[in-house]
């Protein structure tokens, strides 16, 4: 159970880091949201089995994220008017 | 003419206040680069001597980067998901998905199965239901001739509204020009379709009833499942075009007794360029095809189906069917607080139905404040007045005339569109520059003025010349 517990966590950390590295803000601010949301949402989840399904799904997005992170960033544009106002 | 004006816009530019409040006329006016250009001009000479320079600096520093985008009823930005969903299907995966003789062909027709499964599953449908066309516009058409045009031996009737986007109405009008009836229904002052009226209009010889799940313009929820039902009950085939409600609200084809609908990719984070068209099997809906060719899609809409298109229209169902609780409860919380805010100005009239809306549009008008001006003066935002498709024209939106908007409150309409990647941030930016902007037009209108004294502006007999 503990390490079942270690790996969501691990998991958890991974895609907030990779989808803070979105250089679009839309999709980093949502990816960071909704990483955020879904954890909270399942955090009373007990069921290993359900716990590994999820684990699954996130990693499958991770995998996602990354190449996403990647595709995108070959494309950037310039910044929008809000992240000038609050960098 | 040219040097002259050009001389009063230095002059504007290097003077201090207290000069520019002398320069009249058009040199004031480009002086300051909020100030949208289409004011009439019997209000430039009114407006030169009360503008702030407070406007002035701001500018510039705003028009640097890309605006925030607040347009999502025009289009939604490709979910990241999808894209990544699609890559394989434009880079490694080219087959043709029909043809037979080899793996190229069976694995991506693998794929485009797949994602006509996912759009079934999100509308409740049997996948060999669900036919891919080029979007809502090409299914919208799909539908309404081919249906009325199969029928029409027996049937001569097609019933609509007003406020139908112009791809259904357009289609009315190819009909009556082949000698169909076309029953345009009016809308309640809230946008909504009244069902005696519609039952009223059926006729025996009504073939189909087209009405939209959510307006585009108002962001106005019909009551899909009592058409349904009423249409099933006397017979006559339902359409529903549901571009703007696929994957936001809940829709079943079954519970809702829809017979055709039409889907579209972009609005819901999918592809441009790809939608989707159910036509019910049981009990057969028949229909003659617009296009001829080689029989795909079971010969309703021949050419080959773009897989990666389809791929991605699927993924983005998929995604939406998973999230949509969330998404929504989302849209809510975006839509709430830019109401409350912007409701705080005095005379900001909402659009549409309060109770039966989607709350991921919001539609406002502004009275006294020109729809276009501030368009033009919320530069950083990208927004719009209403459809895309008639965004060029200047001429007040048909929806809101077919609500029994007055006028003048037609024209200071701004449709405000929320997605998915929204921010907080964003909206409250928005509701900032709004009330600024709005303060600031009213401020130089005299029109306003003359409200705020109190006159009645519809009892002034306006002069003619």
């Amino acid at each position: 159970m503990a390490s079942l517990r270690n790996e969501v966590l691990r998991l958890y950390k991974s895609l907030l880091r990779e989808g803070s590295k979105f250089s679009n803000y839309n999709f980093r601010m949502y990816a960071l949201r909704k990483v955020r949301d879904e954890f909270k949402e399942h955090k009373l989840e007990t069921d290993p089995k359900k716990i590994e399904a999820f684990l699954t799904f996130g990693k499958e997005n991770l995998d996602v994220v990354k190449r996403q992170v990647m595709v995108a960033n070959l494309y950037r544009t310039d910044n929008l008017v809000i992240e000038r106002k609050t960098v | 003419m040219f040097r002259s004006a050009q001389s009063v816009v230095n002059v504007g530019r290097v003077s201090s206040l207290g000069q520019m409040s002398r320069v009249k006329g058009y040199g004031a006016l480009l002086s300051k680069t909020d100030i949208p250009l289409n004011i009439p001009s019997a209000f430039i000479t009114l407006c030169s001597n009360r503008c702030k320079e407070s406007s002035n600096k701001e500018i510039s520093k705003d028009l640097e980067g890309r605006p925030l985008y607040l347009d999502a009823q025009a289009t939604t930005p490709l979910d990241p998901r999808v894209l990544d969903s699609m890559l394989p299907y434009l880079t490694s995966y080219y087959g043709n998905p029909h043809s037979r003789t080899h793996a190229y062909g069976w694995e991506s027709e693998k794929a485009v199965e797949k994602a006509r499964k996912q759009i079934a599953d999100l509308i409740g449908s049997d996948p060999k239901e669900i036919i891919f066309t080029s979007g809502a516009t090409e299914s919208n058409n799909i539908s309404v001739k081919g249906v009325a045009r199969f029928y029409s031996r027996s049937k001569k009737h097609v019933i609509t509204t007003q406020t139908e986007h112009k791809c259904v109405l357009d289609s009315c009008r190819a009909l009556e020009g082949e000698g169909f009836e076309v029953t345009y229904l009016p809308v309640t002052k809230t946008g909504l379709v009244d069902m005696e009226q519609l039952e009223a209009a059926i006729r025996p010889d009504t073939s189909l009833v087209s009405i939209m799940s959510v307006n585009n313009e108002i962001g106005v929820k019909q009551p899909i499942a009592e058409i349904g039902k009423l249409c099933k009950s006397r017979k006559v085939f339902f359409h529903t075009d549901a571009a703007q409600a696929i994957g936001k609200i809940p829709i079943n084809v079954q519970e809702m007794n829809i017979d055709l609908m039409s889907i579209s990719g972009h609005k819901l984070y999918g592809p441009k360029g790809v939608g989707a068209l159910y036509i019910r099997r049981r009990p057969r809906v028949r229909i003659e095809p617009l296009q001829s060719g080689g029989g795909q899609e079971r010969g309703i809409r021949s050419g080959t189906v773009p897989t990666a298109l389809a791929v991605g229209l699927g993924e983005a169902c998929s995604i939406s069917k998973r999230e949509m609780k969330y998404d929504h409860q989302w849209m809510e919380k975006l839509s709430n607080h830019l109401l409350k805010r912007l409701e705080s100005m005095p005379e900001v009239i909402r659009n549409g139905d309060v109770e039966h809306t989607y709350p991921g549009c919001l539609n406002l008008s502004f009275a006294f404040v020109e729809g276009e001006s501030l368009l033009m003066a919320l530069k950083d935002i990208a927004l719009s007045s209403g459809s895309a498709c008639t965004s060029a024209s200047l001429e007040p939106s048909y929806v809101l005339r077919a609500i029994g908007a007055d006028e003048d409150l037609a024209h200071s309409s701004i449709r405000f569109g929320f997605g998915r990647f929204t921010t907080m941030e964003e909206v409250e930016y928005t509701a900032q520059r709004v009330m600024k902007h709005v303060e600031r037009l009213r401020e130089m209108s005299p029109l306003w003025e003359m409200h705020q004294e109190g006159i009645d502006l519809k009892s002034i007999q306006w002069s003619q010349h």
